[in-house]
């Protein structure tokens, strides 16, 4: 497939080049890996190598096909096409009990008449091993996921998270050579989710253990992965670190989907400009020739405000001279806690009005208010384009 | 998103991707063939031979035989004759007298006039066919040799009919009216039943929902009575009130109890419970949102009742609509006892192989039994799946606001039938207690000493105290694991699709037609597992059978109800699956298990139906013992035996409320 290309392509490969180079032996390797239901092909065409240790995000809305990425390596549900090994070892068509990983669902599914003890000793029974070492391993990963108090309570006694915390104890309980978690943190309110993402990040960088979330929550994905898999349609979007996504989203959706943007319809002039509304942009061109018809980003946090008169306040800040710049009025403002979220309208760029975020201390000193005319900068570099299908 | 034209195409090259199985999956492939082939040999094989007796026509073929007579030398023999031309020549036999049945014979000395057996002229007889048999004596002969009898032996010579294929049968049942007009009888007794239980079923639980009367509870509990005894018992009960020397037979202005009326008070009072618990079921479920609205739209009490209640719940009242009517059309025990000259379908099953020994009749018959009950059947499997959709709405329980008038209807009604009911069972309990009804009523115990009747005595009672035990412990066994197979695995979907048709089966199944099947199944010689005939086994296994629809799907349920994830966690875990079914699955299941339990036992204590063709001598039951004492005219220990079994199911219950309680608190903390 072909994919869009974003203004710096050269520093993505150059990074990606990098952290392959020292990062060891792939731990988990799928290759031309497809799922189809009936006529449905629910996953196509997947390649994806992880490497032994890493926290990998997939994250995609859903129905893209996440979960069933996840079942297909833990051999849940059998793709229909496609290799998978792990650690080197050919696990393609292995039934689950033979692969090795644990695994903690959406609904944690803990076994309601077991105690979180019995819980948890479930996988460690039944494996030959004296009872007073599981009783101490129990121990051991009660105290781990701070539980140690809870161990003779039944599941439907403990709060959601509390009940989060004893899937993952019994998933890791086997030291698994992997760990899978489908939306673990989905069920939860928004400041329990926030502090599990910091313990369940905690945990596996304490184990090492090479781990995959599923979520479709993009805050939740740049917060604890090391590489994000962006997902969408049962095709992978792009697979980078965190900050790579985000600052060199690869597609119009992986731009969109992480983080917020403004988006406008443009076209390509020659000599490094682009036409938005019926003005020139400096912009990145390469790869596109003139005439192409593209789609602009710029995300609200990356658009600069300069005041009224933007060539004199802003020659401290920065030693470039300012392109890009337009004039705006400001429409609406709204405060967000940490920062005022505006909606500005400029003639340049047409019809169109263009959300920015200022911070609080730029409102503050530029006099930025409701119905005020003012500066922005789009810069060049933070400018992205995209081919617009015909 | 932006995929092009030139995005790659799922590979198709040859070969499908199949995951290896591992010991799991081998178990449970065994186990689901293991209970597959259970279902197979108690169902599918027994009505598939039952379907082809009832095809199969018998007629003596007298062109098959050939016959020589010597003279008084008994060495020279005579010209060879066609018995057919015998025949024609004599016309011994008419054409009616060559239909025959399977166990038919048909002496070959009808063909010689002057047969003589102290003569000392000889015969011989041979086929013309390969096929064409007969017997001398106790030994079968077939085949085209001759084969010589002195005179003697061949008094001793007959023929056997021939087999075919074809729809004879069904054209004698048609053209034989007394037959025939069991259809008839059937279906209107069934429609007319129906009616009037649905209508007192829906306003019972009309009254239990909506309204605020008193004591719901209670009616509750007495509206479940009928399902402990023997349909056979409001027939006896009936006997007592409104039979010849009944209290209130005037009360029927000269008309008879033993007949239609009798058969429809008595289905009324059997079929009650289940059409009023179906019924209680949809009206509970009714959204209070929509009673507001009606409210708000100032909709009259009848408005609301007509637009509201009734729609809510009419694919409660259909499903309970074709429970009844199948009840009814497939009950034996109650036109047996009540239903006097008035014939109907499963009666006369019992009269054409117990009476007749006319099993392929009795084969026609169950066929076309089972058209209206398969019918039935599937039609309500649609609506009940259209119910749940209807259930899956989140919707507001509604909370009736007190009334007095309507309170009071209600209550006034649920007395009645109550009334009904307990008088049923207490007439029952006094027959039972007093020496002659009505005339003698001085409190005996001698109805109660079965030792002395015909019917089987107290070990009959014990006979179906074991059933009921069995069938309880080895039927939720079967029915759980069976359930468990279907639901929980996962691959394998054409067997489990199959396996779960087979387990919906029974329902459609009358118990008349499985117990004639079985007879035609298990009563062969040349079938291996013809040694459990006549026993306990067999008896048990057809009760399982009989049973298994309501026990299967309530399993289904309960297994439904578990994280479908149970078994990937397991997996993941390395461990095998059997040791989640047994640490996880059969405990958060088990009260599921005891009702199935509990209801098995119950009804094996009742039925009738499908046992009295397969107890022996030793294996007698207590509901058929009821049937066969009331058959001899034994009416009081009749009735006594019937509420032997009614306190047997009484006595059941309680342990089993008992058993729930102590043992759920016990297992079930996590609750
Ligand atoms: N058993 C199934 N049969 C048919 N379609 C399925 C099945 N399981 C999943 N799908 C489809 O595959 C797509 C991907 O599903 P899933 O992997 O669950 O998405 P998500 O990314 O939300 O986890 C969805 O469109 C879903 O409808
Ligand atoms: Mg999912």
């Amino acid at each position: 497939m072909r994919h869009a290309m974003s203004i710096e392509p050269t520093p993505v490969s150059n990074a990606r080049g990098a952290e392959e180079a020292h990062t060891p032996s792939p731990y988990l390797e799928i290759t031309d890996l497809w799922k189809s239901y009936g006529d449905f092909v629910a996953l196509r065409d997947i390649s994806l190598t992880i490497a032994k240790g890493e926290f990998i995000c997939f994250l995609g809305p859903s129905g893209c096909g996440k979960t069933t990425l996840l079942r297909a390596i833990a051999g849940l549900d059998l793709q229909t096409h496609g290799t998978i090994l792990q650690g080197n070892r050919n696990i393609s068509t292995l039934p689950a009990s033979r692969r090795d990983y644990g695994i903690v669902f959406q609904s944690y599914a803990l076994f309601p008449n077991l105690t979180i003890e019995q819980n948890i000793a479930f996988g460690l029974e039944n494996t030959g091993r004296p009872k007073p070492e599981i009783a101490s391993r129990v121990a051991e990963l009660l105290a781990m996921v701070g539980l140690s108090a809870q161990g003779k309570k039944y599941p439907a006694q403990l709060s959601g998270g509390q009940q989060q915390r004893i899937a993952l104890a019994r998933a890791i309980a086997i030291s698994p050579g992997l760990l899978l978690l489908d939306e673990p943190l989905s069920a939860l309110d928004a400041k329990v989710r926030v502090h599990l993402r910091h313990e369940i990040k905690a945990l596996q960088r304490k184990l090492g253990v090479t781990t995959i979330m599923v979520t479709h929550d993009q805050e939740e994905a740049l917060a604890m992965a090391d590489r994000i898999v962006v997902m969408n349609h049962g095709v992978i979007e792009q697979v980078g670190s965190p900050t790579e996504i985000y600052r060199h989203p690869r597609t119009l959706f992986v731009a969109d989907f992480i983080g917020e943007t403004n988006q406008f319809p443009g076209k390509v002039l020659p000599d490094g400009q682009i036409e938005i509304g019926h003005s020139a942009f400096c912009c990145a061109t390469e790869g596109f020739a003139a005439d192409d018809i593209v789609t602009a980003v710029v995300r609200p946090v990356d658009i600069i405000p300069h005041g009224a008169d933007a060539h004199a306040v802003n020659a401290v800040d920065r030693p470039a001279t300012p392109q890009n710049l337009i004039d705006a009025e400001v429409r609406e403002m709204e405060f967000l806690g940490m920062f005022w979220r505006t909606r500005l309208t400029a003639p340049r760029l047409g019809e169109r009005s263009l959300v920015a975020d200022f911070s609080v201390n730029a409102v503050r000193r530029l006099s930025i208010e409701t119905g005020a005319v003012i500066q922005v900068e789009i810069p060049r570099e933070r400018l992205l384009l995209f081919p617009r299908g015909a | 998103m932006n995929i092009d034209l030139e995005a790659p195409y799922l590979p198709l090259v040859g070969k499908r991707l199949r995951q290896e199985s591992s010991r799991d999956d081998r178990i449970k492939l065994g186990l689901m063939a293991v209970i597959g082939l259970y279902l197979v040999v108690a169902l599918g094989a027994p009505l598939f031979i039952m379907l082809s007796k009832s095809l199969s026509t018998y007629r003596f073929d007298l062109a098959a035989f050939e016959f020589q007579v010597s003279d008084e030398t008994g060495t020279n023999w005579g010209p060879v004759v066609a018995a057919d031309a015998l025949n024609q020549k004599l016309g011994v036999v008419t054409d009616e007298e060559l239909v025959s049945s399977s166990d038919g014979r048909l002496a070959a000395t009808k063909f010689f006039p002057d047969f003589s057996f102290r003569s000392p002229v000889h015969y011989r007889i041979r086929g013309t066919t390969a096929d064409a048999a007969f017997l001398a004596g106790p030994t079968l002969e077939k085949g085209t040799e001759w084969r010589d009898y002195d005179s003697g032996t061949f008094r001793r010579v007959v023929l056997r009919p021939a087999s075919s294929l074809g729809l004879e049968n069904f054209k004698t049942y048609f053209s034989t009216p007394a037959l025939a007009r069991s259809i008839y009888n059937s279906v209107l007794m069934a429609a007319i039943s129906t009616v009037v239980t649905i209508s007192v079923a829906f306003a019972l639980a009309y009254g239990l929902t909506r309204s605020c009367m008193p004591l719901k509870g209670l009616f509750r509990g007495i509206l479940t009575i009928p399902i402990l005894v023997p349909s056979l018992l409001p027939g006896i009960a009936l006997v007592y009130l409104f039979g010849n020397q009944g209290v209130f037979k005037d009360w029927l202005m000269g008309y008879s109890i033993y007949g239609p009326i009798g058969i429809v008070i008595g289905s009324v009072f059997f079929t009650l419970p289940h059409a009023f618990l179906i019924i209680l079921t949809a009206l509970s479920i009714a959204d209070a949102r929509h009673y507001e609205a009606a409210t708000s739209l100032k909709a009259s009490k009848w408005r609301t009742f007509t637009t509201v209640t009734v729609p809510g719940a009419r694919f409660g009242i259909v499903s309970a609509a074709f429970v009844v009517f199948t009840l009814v059309i497939t009950d034996f025990g109650l036109p047996k006892v009540i239903g006097g000259q008035y014939s109907m379908l499963a009666v006369d099953i019992y009269k054409q192989v117990i009476g007749q020994q006319n099993f392929e009749m009795g084969a026609v018959v169950s066929v076309i039994l089972l058209v209206p009950a398969i019918l039935a059947f599937a039609v309500d499997r649609r609506m009940q799946k259209r119910q749940v959709a209807l259930l899956s709405a989140r919707a507001v329980p509604y909370a009736p606001k007190p009334n007095a008038g309507m309170d009071r209807i209600c209550f006034g009604f649920a007395c009645l039938v109550s009334l009904f009911i307990l008088g049923m069972i207490a007439m029952c309990q006094i027959a039972a207690l007093v020496k002659f009804w009505p005339y003698d009523l001085t409190l005996t115990t001698k109805n109660f000493a079965f030792d002395l009747m015909d019917g089987g005595g107290w070990a009959a009672y014990g006979n179906s105290i074991k059933l009921a035990l069995l069938t309880a412990l080895f039927g939720s066994l079967v029915v759980f694991a069976g359930a468990y197979m279907v639901e929980k695995t996962d691959g394998f979907r054409f067997g489990r699709s199959l396996f779960h048709f087979l387990a919906m089966m029974p329902m459609a199944v009358p118990g008349m037609v499985l117990g004639l099947a079985y007879i035609f199944f298990f009563n062969n010689p040349a079938n291996p597992l013809n040694s459990i005939y006549g026993t306990m086994a067999i008896l048990v296994i057809c009760t399982v059978t009989h049973f298994y629809t309501v026990a299967h799907l309530t399993a289904l349920t309960a297994l439904k109800q578990m994280d479908p994830e149970f078994e990937s966690v397991a997996s993941s875990l390395k461990q095998p699956f059997h040791r989640l079914f047994f640490r996880v699955t059969v405990p958060v299941c088990l009260p599921a298990i005891l009702n199935i339990a509990i209801y098995l036992f119950v009804n094996a204590m009742t039925t009738v139906s499908a046992v009295v063709f397969l107890y022996s001598t030793d294996t007698k039951l207590a509901s058929v013992a009821v049937l066969n004492m009331d058959d001899a005219g034994d009416i009081a220990p009749a009735a006594a035996m019937g509420m032997m079994i009614f306190y047997t199911n009484v006595a059941a219950k309680l342990v089993h409320a008992l058993i729930a309680r102590g043992l759920l608190a016990r297992t079930q903390a996590w609750r």
